[in-house]
């Protein structure tokens, strides 16, 4: 699940002596994210202005996975994170299961003010990625595929496919690619998403795992199109390699902010949550790496330039073109039930 | 009337055994923290979860995805082991048969890509199967094919992948065992008028079989396991065992159903094993004597 690069238990490592070794501020919270390019733009976006504008200390912390680490500290009874910045779906589950705190939004204006579907009881979207149909421009230099029934029509655009190896948006696609429309998707005709996928099946050339591998895959000319994340495309083009994607049926993905339960700073957690989606932080992401805010009043601010704001998933008129993923659906047994039929999907 | 006296020589063997096991100590204490008590730990989670609890066994037993790709491990083991035999045979055999320094330089180049990361040497293979890759270019300015030929992301190319980072498992107990075999006995052979062919049919062949299966036995167990190369070269679709291990952990978020196809996959290792222990000492296989 994790598309940012991360610099996983060194850093982790380092977290936990930095924890030990943090001055005795009068309030501080211990904040996760994934590692990286990535938590290093949010460090200077987010982190650093919010811990001067509270007067808090923000430590910090990183792992690509938290999952597996949020069981193990709130069942321990003792956890020493507050906040984790963790894909949406972890933060409804962890919630259902008492891993999470329940938030009162009365307490975070800013994240109150955020539509409803940028938000869960437990927890407020951080920022938004998208899965978006990516395409060589030396194979298709125009007319090329612009929605999923296009990538579906091996007739009209011939060329060489690869889907993600998970069904996380990859039903979302077929079932557009069947007709549905973006803002019909949910809940998932999950029968109708697979029997879509069996027709394109013998001509998905890669089922990739990783964001790296899906940039290798369209770099090296592999495959002619492709489902990828938007932020790994872009910068294949940046390299110079003749690439693009379109946002159109996109899926609009994010990750957000909850706190642990029984978190040892829980006050500040709550403070700092509402700082860190504040519209003029969330502007910020964006100017330091190719993720949109998760926020959307982020764009009401004059800090992202418009040029830079129609190359971000989440700007309004992109957003309006996607498809916004519920994770609600994909946390409950219905979603569950998908994730496990993927396994024999594949292998059959 | 006997009485029994104390023998002085029996008494200073049991306190040689008790030395013995007091240097082996650590070392055991060691093995016994990091794997047995982890493996064990992980075992039991494969039937406990909540109270006693079958059901992770019952679904590897049941549900066809994981006799599929159980077939499908062994199915790729067993060509694996075939290939790295058949090219990894000669290549023991000439290591034994040039002089000493050949001999050196040979084993040199099988070892040397084990410093090489796997990762680093499946990405190398991607960079030269691929449809753009140096293969199917070459392939392509010769004329020889006028389409890419599809030599990766499929199981062809997670095999290719795997023979080369486990042909040096096959040859170094080849080279092992050809390394005994008396040359005399080969001399004498020729004396008695074989042909080079016969003696090697007859004589050499039949003396390097325990390498030939020490060496089957480590490349076939090794593969089984094998992670990297199918996850990176096979396409999504060559879903082996160990992919199955690390993909129920993400699906069922607990342990023990990860670890119920572990424990099976660890079990059929241990059969075949037992087996090959009935022709052939383990130590030979893993200790390479």
């Amino acid at each position: 699940m994790t598309m940012k690069q991360n610099l996983g238990l060194g850093c982790a490592l380092l977290g936990a002596i930095g924890l030990t070794t943090a001055a005795d501020a009068a309030e501080q919270i211990t904040f996760v994210s994934q590692g990286g390019a990535y938590q290093q733009a949010q460090t200077v976006a987010i982190l650093d202005p919010s811990a001067k504008k509270l007067g808090i200390t923000i430590n910090q912390d990183s792992i690509p996975d938290a999952w597996p680490a949020i069981k193990t500290q709130v069942g321990s009874g003792k956890p020493i994170w507050d906040v984790v910045d963790t894909p949406t779906g972890y933060c409804l589950r962890g919630g259902e299961q008492g891993l999470i705190e329940k938030l009162d939004f009365s307490k975070i204006p800013n994240a109150a003010a955020m539509p409803e579907a940028y938000r869960s009881p437990y927890s407020v979207s951080y920022e938004f990625y998208s899965s978006v149909l990516a395409f060589s421009q030396k194979t298709f230099p125009k007319d090329a595929p612009n929605s999923w029934a296009d990538f579906w029509d091996v007739k009209k655009f011939p060329g060489r496919r690869a889907l993600r190896n998970h069904p996380i948006a990859t039903l979302e696609a077929a079932l557009m690619a069947d007709g549905v429309a973006p803002d019909k998707l949910y809940p998932l005709d999950v029968d109708r998403a697979f029997k879509k996928l069996e027709e394109i099946k013998p001509n998905i050339t890669v089922w990739w795992t990783s964001g790296a591998q899906s940039a290798q895959l369209l770099n090296d000319g592999e495959v002619d199109m492709e489902m990828a994340w938007n932020g790994r495309v872009s910068a294949v083009a940046k390299e110079g390699a003749k690439v693009t994607f379109t946002y159109n049926q996109g899926i609009l993905q994010s990750t957000s902010l909850c706190i642990l339960k029984g978190a040892p700073n829980l006050d500040t957690a709550v403070k700092f949550l509402n700082e860190a989606v504040d519209p003029v932080h969330q502007a910020n992401l964006p100017l330091n790496i190719d993720y949109g805010p998760g926020n959307p009043k982020a764009f009401e601010t004059s800090v992202i330039k418009p040029e830079r704001a129609a190359q971000l998933p989440s700007e309004p008129a992109n957003a309006a073109k996607q498809a916004l993923m519920s994770y609600a659906w994909w946390s409950s047994p219905a979603g569950e039930a998908a994730e496990k039929r993927w396994a024999s999907f594949m292998q059959k | 009337m006997v009485t029994s006296v104390p023998d002085p020589s029996q008494k200073h063997q049991r306190r040689e055994h008790g030395l013995m096991l007091a240097l082996v100590s650590p070392a055991l204490l060691v093995i016994l923290l990091l794997i047995v008590l982890p493996v064990g730990w992980l075992a039991w989670q494969s039937i406990y979860h909540d109270g006693f609890t079958l059901e992770n066994y019952r679904r590897v037993f049941t549900e066809d995805i994981y006799w599929r790709s159980f077939a499908l491990t062994f199915e790729i083991s067993l060509a694996v082991t075939l290939i790295a035999l058949l090219l990894g045979y000669p290549v023991a055999y000439l290591a034994n048969s040039v002089p000493k320094g050949w001999s050196i330089l040979i084993l040199s180049l099988v070892v040397l890509p084990f410093w090489t990361s796997v990762l680093v040497r499946a990405y190398a293979w991607l960079a030269l199967l691929q449809r753009t890759g140096v293969i199917n270019q070459f392939l392509r300015y010769l004329d020889v094919i006028s389409e890419p030929l599809a030599l990766v992301h499929n199981t062809f190319g997670t095999v290719v992948a795997t023979v080369h980072i486990l042909l040096p498992f096959m040859v170094l107990p080849l080279y092992a065992t050809m390394q005994k075999i008396p040359g005399d006995l080969m001399q004498a052979g020729a004396s008695l008028g074989a042909s080079p062919s016969l003696t090697f049919a007859r004589v050499f062949l039949p003396l390097s079989l325990p390498g030939v299966l020490a060496g089957c036995t480590m490349v076939f167990v090794l593969c089984l396991g094998f992670y990297i190369t199918p996850e990176l070269l096979g396409g999504g679709r060559t879903v082996m065992v160990s992919m199955l291990v690390s993909r129920n952990v993400e699906l069922y978020n607990q342990f023990g159903a990860a670890s119920a196809v572990a424990v099976v996959l660890l079990l059929g290792v241990l059969l075949i094993f037992a087996i090959v222990s009935r022709f052939i000492s383990l130590d030979r296989i893993l200790g390479q004597k």
